[in-house]
């Protein structure tokens, strides 16, 4: 396969789909029944003096469940006089030949043959001993010389991501003067990692005799024909724990020379929440709560993934699926296999509202919510919804978040791009445009920034250098943050410098003129455009992300159409992953993988199969982004109400219960607005021209991101400064309460609302459906209505000023306030 | 946040065991400098357009009418050898308790590039947008004030957003509006007009009524946090807070002291602001981009500024506030010290970056200091350049905040107080 990732995600695929063991009642780990054990990692070859193999021991229960039984196995070894075992199942060399580690655990036995080779040579080099070391003993971390600047001379790459640079800085670097060849001994390296010259003694008996002969046999990078690691495994990489149950891990490394070793004493281990799973520094994971736990373990950047499912005790019987297709198929399965019972159906009044802030981003009018709720056909609201214009307002303002589209300074995407630009997204969602087509306009596009909207794909950006524009596409269109490595290697992931330039090199031949119109740019292709390594100055080829070798790009050829072809191609690992993930997280509130800009094998998806679904939907479909949308809407799993029931308050992630979040500043003022029928004025006079929108203009269809507005500063709108989605900020806040609760600007929205004044004539129950149906989508129950009557009945004088209490209270109240 | 020392302080940490200080010691050395903190809040006076520096505080009597224009006096000040120019004299009678800086300079001619430099004390890069002076320290110092901790009086810059990375969350608060229009009121904290203290009360209890959600508070924190807000901003709205904004709570005499105009009646304000605990304020003051017509502006705004500036020093060093208030006065650059007489601008004067004024006072600032000077036309720096970072720096310091220690950012990079260690002239120890 062309992809790695790839591999990777089908391996996950493939492990979740393996057949799930029944929960028992509780955990007793000390007295299962077991009908088989099994060691990993079988038969094994000790080559060399410092290799050593760890053994897990697995257990299966009658039930079928598995469990870590190391702790209570037996291990002895046949003969003495080639390998030795320790209590915990360490198998060490002591002479070449061959013996069976013989393990019995709770009455069942199990042997595995281990040969010894190369026992008496010590051989270390940069690449396979050294390397390690630098990560497990801390040198390269972001305190020590993994700083930006380095640590007293010293500069290592944070996290090792960089190699070359750090074999260079220790053996190379300053005149080679931290190596003595001569004198080993005396090597910097040696002295200050042991405790001399004033360091901390990093370096334990065995990091010492590693580094001592790597520095007698010449220091070298590597000991066999430039050997590399290949890929890291890890054991076990999918399992299902009850809580407090522990499981070792046990860390394999194969190189490229055909060797494999157990690293599980020099990875590094990583758990994505210590509150679900902890893992100890030698990868021993325990856990703690119910939930998805994710554990990474690191070596030489290859990571590998344990994925364990701690499953509460929930109800019994489970309740059967209530029905719905695919998506809801594939949710139940996963609630099920984790004990949390999803909520109910939520109720019409509530589906209205929601789909309506969610869709088009505006409440339903008393019309329209009097309409539906007399004739509730949900599935029809979606294809209107989905039909209608402000879908396309709405849907541009969060491309407009995503591609950056506002007028700044000093960027200068002045305000004339920006309208182009916007207009672009715009008639692309009214035109019902293929999401992939969407993409290759925008990653191909030459022109006039003034009259090609998609031209300014490469001027929207913080710096217009190849670099940038390759993260950027990252970023948006595959969910991936390969920007990181431009200051440092992901701690736990594998993208690296490398990467990050050969992406950027499809941008090279990317440039820029000016016209006689004042800030216009033409965007045009430049044969002679390169990209230079920064440390290297070498020229870089493109490259996609993960592939071992370059492009081949003609002379006169703008490589930016084979990026474009390699992502939106349906084998694309990413592409389509990560739209159908952001739509998820649009619409829910929560991406299956979540960020949903954070697509890493570090950050699995908490539920594989639905998001296979989805890409495969996708791509099924042409990439007409309404289908998503449409059989999302359409799932019971969106339209199920946000009450939790008493399994599931606590899940966050298992998609059980639809998540409550505040209205986004945008809606948030439309809806106040709408409730009012009063506008607001918008306008953006930095940079000039000035921009003005006419009245009746409402927040969810401004195109640009710089437009003056503080209302939609205070409740968060993202500063368009990243495409990052966590700009969009929707916390509830001390300010925003001040502003709803107490401010000039909402008092005279109520007090000049024609719509509240035309109102007035009506019966204080007609009154009170009115403005129920408008702001809550809802009727009032009785008891609120009688209620709010007696509240009016008693200021009949002051009827206008009590009416304004009341949408007051309603404005100010949760059921308004959040899309539940 | 967790506190690492920046890259620079671990540099520092490697200079200094040279001169055998252990790493305990800088430790113990840095645990000093943050409780030694001498300034509380910081009142920053902007001038946006970038104010002339040789008709105000650093003037050139003997350069000739053509750098002159026809403000060709200086005024002797209360310091023996400190002058100024002719249109501060109030401000002359002060000068014990400011310094002037006269070698300000970045070398920014863009107004936009000019204000992130120095509202920022940092050079753009493409990786971040730094959040400016005031978002750091109210995320620094701002954890127990009850009012916003950076508020802008009263309308923000707009050129560049004053958060930067650290978002939203740390905008400043601008109220909007003239605190000399009786009318002013401050959004929020100040009920509207004509709502009675009965009207609210019986209003929150309707909210409680219709509140359907409530129930579920129990179980969904956003409900909970919600529940939490409005009840510390009812705290606000009733209770003090709101004083802090009442300007009629001062005397007329008091008033009238700091001139009733925007920017007199801001200073009062900003100084009702740091008694109530805020940590930082800005003025921003407009109109100084005086490409023509330069000494009839002049004429106009350096008399309010006078009065305000003045007013705003003696004011609190009367309070005993003054050592623990930084008091700026600075806008992105200066104007070309000579005047451009020809048309279309009839006596203006263009943007100036290479050599330009500051004015810094209290929080642990000396006064009646002159640091650095300009050449005889006051073109460039003659001697001790004064960098915006190093300025910026200086501040940090006398508020306790680190320097080089780290800011949050949302995507987990790497960034300080203070950003990079460019050209600098070092920070301002001779008046600190």
């Amino acid at each position: 396969m062309r992809f790695s990732a790839a591999r990777r995600a089908s391996r996950l695929v493939t492990l979740l789909l393996l057949p799930r063991f029944a929960i028992p009642p509780a955990y007793s780990a000390p007295k299962v029944r077991l009908i088989s054990i099994q060691a990993a990692p079988g038969d094994f070859v000790l080559a060399g003096k410092w290799a050593s193999q760890r053994i897990v021991v697995t257990g299966k229960s009658a039930d079928g469940r598995l469990h870590d039984v190391t702790a209570q196995t037996q291990f002895k070894i046949s003969n003495r006089r080639v390998a030795a075992v320790s209590k915990s199942g360490l198998v060490t060399p002591v002479a070449d030949g061959g013996a069976f580690v013989e393990l019995s655990a709770l009455g069942k036995k199990e042997k595995l043959h281990v040969t010894v080779k190369g026992s008496r040579e010590g051989t270390a080099a940069f690449l396979t001993e050294v390397r390690p070391m630098l990560s497990t003993l801390g040198c390269n971390s972001v305190q020590c010389h993994g700083a930006a600047r380095g640590k007293g001379g010293l500069r290592l790459s944070l996290f090792g991501g960089d190699a070359e640079s750090d074999f260079e800085a220790l053996t190379k670097a300053e005149g080679g003067r931290r190596v003595n060849r001569v004198e080993p001994r005396e090597s910097l390296v040696y002295l200050k990692s042991t405790g001399g010259l004033g360091h901390a003694a990093m370096a334990g008996a065995r990091e010492a005799e590693i580094l001592l002969t790597w520095l007698e046999t010449g220091a070298l990078w590597s000991s066999k024909e430039n050997a590399r690691i290949v890929d890291l495994k890890v054991y076990p990489d999918s399992r299902s724990l009850q809580k407090g149950e522990t499981q070792r891990l046990l860390a394999t490394a194969m190189f490229s020379d055909g060797q494999v070793r157990d690293v599980t004493a020099d990875a590094t281990y990583f758990t994505r929440d210590a509150k679900i799973a902890s893992v100890t520094k030698d990868g021993l994971v325990k856990a703690e709560d119910s939930g998805d736990a994710v554990i990474v373990a690191t070596y030489q950047r290859k990571s590998a993934v344990l994925l364990a499912r701690i499953p509460q005790a929930g109800p019994k019987p489970f309740p059967a699926p209530d029905g719905g297709g695919r998506i809801d198929a594939l949710v139940y399965q996963k609630l099920n296999a984790m004990g949390v019972p999803p909520s109910d159906i939520a109720s019409d009044e509530v589906f209205l509202r929601r789909i309506y802030l969610d869709v088009i981003g505006l409440l339903p009018s008393a019309e329209e919510a009097r309409a539906f709720l007399a004739k509730p056909d949900r599935a029809r609201l979606v294809d209107e919804l989905l039909a209608r214009d402000e879908f396309n307002d709405f849907w541009s303002l969060k491309w407009g978040d995503l591609l950056r589209i506002k007028s700044e300074y000093p960027v200068r995407v002045w305000p004339k791009a920006v309208a182009v630009y916007y207009q672009w997204v715009h008639d692309s969602l009214q035109a019902n445009k293929p999401y992939d087509q969407f993409a290759r306009e925008l990653l191909t596009a030459t022109g006039s920034n003034f009259r090609v909207g998609p031209a300014n794909f490469v001027r929207a950006v913080p710096s217009k250098d190849p670099r940038t524009l390759g993260e950027t596409t990252a970023l948006v269109f595959m969910g991936q943050r390969i920007g990181c490595s431009r200051c440092h290697a992901h701690p736990q992931e594998s993208w690296t410098l490398d990467d990050d330039l050969g992406l950027g090199a499809f941008f090279a031949r990317v440039n820029y003129k000016a016209t006689q119109e004042w800030k216009e740019e033409i965007v045009y292709t430049d044969f002679r455009g390169t990209l230079r390594h920064p440390r290297t100055r070498a020229v870089v080829e493109p490259r996609f992300p993960g592939a071992a070798a370059a492009v081949k790009v003609a002379a006169e050829e703008d490589p930016r159409g084979q990026l474009a072809a390699w992502l939106t191609s349906p084998e694309n690992p990413y592409f389509a992953k990560a739209i159908v993930n952001r739509i998820w997280y649009w619409l829910l509130g929560r991406g299956i993988i979540h960020e949903p800009d954070d697509l890493r094998p570090g950050n699995p998806p908490v539920n594989p199969e639905l998001l296979t679904y989805l890409e495969s939907e996708l791509i099924g479909h042409k990439y007409y982004l309404r289908h998503i949308y449409r059989i999302i809407l359409n799932s019971r799993t969106y339209q199920r109400a946000s009450e939790p029931n008493e399994w599931n308050a606590r899940d966050t992630t298992l998609f059980s219960h639809y998540t409550v979040r505040r209205l986004g500043a945008e809606q948030m003022l439309d809806a106040i607005s709408q409730v009012t029928e009063t506008s607001e004025k918008f306008r953006s006079i930095i940079p000039e021209p000035f921009s003005n929108w006419p009245a009746n203009f409402r927040a969810t269809q401004i195109s640009d991101g710089n437009t003056e507005c503080n209302f939609l500063d205070l409740f968060g709108r993202p500063p368009r400064d990243t495409p990052y989605e966590a700009e969009r900020n929707s916390d509830v806040t001390l300010k925003q309460a001040l502003y709803l609760l107490n401010s000039e600007q909402l008092e005279g929205k109520l007090a000049t609302s024609p719509r509240l004044k035309q109102l007035l004539a009506k019966s204080d129950g007609d009154l009170l459906d009115e403005i129920y149906l408008s702001s809550l989508a809802r009727f009032p129950t009785a008891e609120e209505k009688q209620r709010l009557s007696a509240y009016l009945g008693a200021r009949k004088a002051a009827r206008p000023q009590a009416v304004q209490d009341v949408v007051w209270a309603l404005l100010n109240s949760k059921e308004f306030e959040f899309n539940h | 946040m967790l506190d690492i020392p920046g890259r620079r302080g671990f540099l520092r940490v490697g200079a200094a065991s040279m001169i055998g200080l252990t790493l305990g010691d800088w430790f113990r050395a840095k645990a000093q400098s943050v409780s030694a903190a001498k300034a509380k809040s910081v009142i920053q006076l902007w001038m946006a357009g970038g104010p002339t520096q040789t008709d105000t505080w650093d003037p050139k009597p003997n350069a000739g009418e053509d750098f002159t224009g026809p403000l060709r006096r200086t005024l002797a000040t209360g310091v023996a050898g400190m002058v100024v120019g002719e249109l501060l004299p109030l401000c002359a009678k002060q000068a014990d308790k400011y310094t002037i800086i006269r070698s300000m300079t970045h070398g920014n001619h863009a107004h936009e590039t000019a204000a992130y430099i120095m509202q920022t004390g940092s050079m753009p890069t493409a990786e971040l947008v730094y959040p400016a002076l005031g978002a750091i320290v109210a995320l620094k110092k701002g954890a127990n004030s009850t009012l916003p901790p950076y508020i802008t009086l009263t309308n923000p810059l707009g050129r560049f957003s004053e958060a930067g990375f650290l978002g939203n969350g740390s905008k400043t608060f601008a109220p909007g509006g003239d605190p000399n229009n009786a009318n002013f009121r401050v959004q929020g904290l100040v009920p509207p007009r004509g709502m009675t203290e009965q009207r609210i009360n019986e209003r929150r209890g309707l909210l409680k009524s219709v509140d359907a959600l409530a129930s579920q508070a129990d179980r969904q924190q956003v409900y909970r946090e919600m529940d939490e807000f409005q009840q510390k901003a009812y705290g606000l709205i009733l209770g003090d807070a709101r004083k802090a904004f009442d300007l009629s709570l001062e005397k007329d005499t008091v008033r009238e002291r700091y001139g009733r105009n925007q920017f007199g009646q801001s200073c009062l304000l900003a100084r009702r602001l740091v008694e109530a605990g805020v940590p930082f304020i800005t003025i921003n003051d407009g109109g100084w981009d005086t490409h023509k017509n330069n000494f009839e502006a002049m004429r106009r705004k350096l008399p309010i500024q006078d009065q305000g500036l003045s007013a705003l020093l003696e004011d609190l060093a009367q309070r005993g506030l003054l050592p623990e208030t930084v008091v700026t006065w600075y806008g992105e650059f200066g104007r070309t010290p000579r005047v451009v007489n020809e048309a279309p601008w009839f006596g203006g004067r263009h943007h100036w970056a290479s050599a330009f004024s500051a004015v810094v006072a209290g929080g642990g600032f000396k006064g009646g200091q002159v640091v650095g000077s300009t050449d005889a036309r006051g073109e460039t720096v003659r001697d001790r350049p004064v960098y915006p970072w190093d300025l910026s720096a200086s501040i940090y310091k006398l508020l306790g905040i680190d320097p080089h220690g780290k800011l949050p950012h949302p995507q987990g990079c790497v960034a300080y107080v203070s950003p990079r260690s460019l050209q600098s002239g070092g920070l301002l120890t001779e008046i600190m």
